[in-house]
């Protein structure tokens, strides 16, 4: 009973906030309403028992994607007026978009309910690891079976990462910046000098 | 007492059973225990409150609150009282909705890690297997209760600090992060109970903690000062740094608004100083594995005893460093996190898997 009022209550919000976020006037609001909507894709997914795939997505999506998308939200100018005037130029295309994500659905549920796909060891045996949490099972198939999808994705992420500094780094000229070593090394003696001038006597530097 | 404590959830939930229907009992049951935990933890956020003050004055020479009550004892619960009685103020430039939504999601957030903090043994409100992640999600969501504050006031000054917090709060949990995966690979579990029973006994078999182990000792440093980061304590309360930011993203807000924030922050660092007890000084466990030398013998002192006093250690630590250590520049907290720590943490992780893997730690 509980996990079928969880369920309904998860899903609905999640539809709801996620209609919400295309039809919200504020980007910032539209914002919010995504981070609403991953937050019960997390709750879904801890009901099905994928509890560290809900973890996950709430520290990447809901804690680091969606954070970077509201500052750069929050600090945009954004001209209402112009997003507007686009609209019956794009309608078409995101008709056809609209037209492929529901060819994909019906496929996808079709193909659901043709029965699941067998997917595990070569002679067809699935290979769940009885008994394991979430985090061992997925890391044993990661780092044994997909090792090198899952090298090559990170090998990925890092030229991706690389590329974004290299294209965005510039080199100023004139910048002061702060050595800490040095001035941590530095001793009284070079930073100071004692001098008894005589009266009248001004002191030259 | 120490049975009594022990998987009090599940207890209460088969004791409840005989009368009603599982699902009933199982929400009752929780709901009580959510209630064990917050009443008290807001009673503790009032006292640490006072005794934040208390020993920010000892250590500035002054005598601190003292008026309200014996030795000032009640001062905190006649601010809030005070607080109760003010007028909400809601700035007409506001977007009013968000502005009201923002405390309210500091202070639900400060409460709801405390779900998985265990007290002693099996005394733990949700046992579940990726504890240490929930702790990371919930306090990831920490920030949203800052930048909406400082966006929806439409104020120069808050937005300038919600930037900051935001971008200070992201550093941090990077190192953060790796800094628990060190903990993580050592105890080979996400859940909080096993992490602490994994401590037992953890240095020659006298120590109860990984802090103890010179190769996690640096991690646990790191740990501290991340941990005053994140929750935006002196040396590094840039966000709130007056000189500059007048009261950062809290300056448009009044009365009870205000009160949440206040009560979230110091429910934060509680939090924070729970952690540093859970994750490297053993928890609920005593500090040591023997039997304090039978001294007293049939003397035992119960866990919850143990771990609340490394929580009330640990936060007279963050109010040293508050009373004594200067306000870190902004350039310079951003260098500590990203080429400091960072670096440092990454480096452990490498360190310690290598280690555990050399001496056969996972066969």
């Amino acid at each position: 009973m509980i996990q079928a009022f969880a369920f309904y209550l998860f899903a609905t919000l999640m539809i709801v906030s996620g209609a919400v976020t295309i039809l919200a006037r504020n980007p910032v609001h539209s914002v919010l309403w995504l981070i609403l909507a991953f937050f019960n894709a997390a709750g879904l997914m801890i009901l099905v028992g994928a509890e560290f795939i809900a973890m996950l997505l709430v520290i990447v999506y809901v804690g680091a994607v969606a954070v970077l998308f509201l500052f750069v939200v929050m600090m945009l100018d954004i001209d209402f007026a112009e997003l507007r005037a686009g609209f019956v130029k794009n309608f078409p295309l995101g008709m056809i978009l609209a037209l492929v994500l529901l060819c994909e659905l019906v496929l996808g549920i079709g193909a659901y309910r043709a029965g699941a796909m067998q997917l595990g060891t070569a002679d067809g045996t699935a290979a769940p690891l009885a008994g394991a949490s979430n985090i061992e099972s997925i890391g044993a198939l990661l780092y044994t079976r997909y090792l090198f999808l899952f090298e090559a994705a990170g090998i990925l992420l890092l030229v991706a990462l690389i590329g974004a500094i290299v294209l965005t780094h510039r080199q100023r000229g004139g910048v002061r910046g702060q050595n800490v070593a040095k001035q941590v090394a530095r001793r009284p003696e070079e930073a100071t000098i004692n001098v008894k001038p005589e009266v009248g006597k001004g002191v030259s530097l | 007492m120490t049975a009594f404590f022990q998987d009090f959830h599940i207890l209460w939930i088969s004791w409840l059973h005989v009368t009603m229907s599982y699902e009933a009992a199982w929400t009752l049951a929780t709901i009580v225990g959510i209630l064990l935990i917050a009443l008290p933890l807001m009673l503790g956020v009032a006292m640490i409150i006072y005794a934040d003050r208390k020993i920010w004055a000892a250590m500035a020479l002054r005598r601190g609150p003292n008026v309200v009550g014996p030795f000032g004892l009640l001062q905190s619960f006649a601010d809030g009282l005070k607080v109760m009685l003010q007028e909400t103020i809601i700035p007409s430039a506001a977007n009013k909705g968000l502005f009201l939504i923002a405390p309210i999601i500091t202070f639900t957030v400060a409460l709801m890690a405390w779900a998985v903090i265990p007290f002693n043994s099996g005394a733990i409100l949700a046992n579940i297997n990726v504890g240490l992640l929930y702790v990371l999600a919930i306090s990831s969501l920490g920030v949203y209760g800052t930048i909406i504050a400082g966006w929806s006031s439409n104020s120069k000054y808050p937005f300038f600090s919600a930037m900051r917090a935001s971008a200070q709060m992201i550093s941090y949990e990077v190192s953060i992060g790796f800094i628990l995966i060190c903990v993580v690979l050592w105890s080979g579990s996400f859940n909080m109970n096993e992490i602490v029973k994994a401590q037992q006994g953890h240095v020659l078999g006298l120590f109860n903690g990984f802090v103890f182990n010179p190769l996690l000792f640096p991690m646990w440093v790191m740990f501290l000062i991340s941990g005053m980061a994140e929750t935006q304590r002196a040396p590094f309360d840039l966000t709130e740094a007056e000189s500059e930011l007048v009261a950062g993203y809290q300056t448009e807000y009044s009365s009870m608004a205000f009160a949440l924030y206040w009560l979230g922050e110091y429910a934060n660092v509680l939090l924070m100083c729970a952690l540093n007890a859970t994750l490297f000084w053993g928890g609920w466990l005593p500090l040591m594995d023997i039997p304090f030398l039978g001294l007293f013998p049939g003397v035992v002192i119960p866990g919850v005893i143990w771990f609340l006093g490394k929580i009330l250690f640990f936060f007279f630590i963050f109010s040293w460093v508050k009373a004594t250590v200067p306000r870190y520049r902004y350039d310079q907290l951003m260098r500590l996190g990203w080429k400091v720590f960072l670096p440092v943490s990454l480096l452990w992780v490498f360190l310690v898997s290598g280690y555990l893997m050399l001496t056969g730690h996972f066969s």
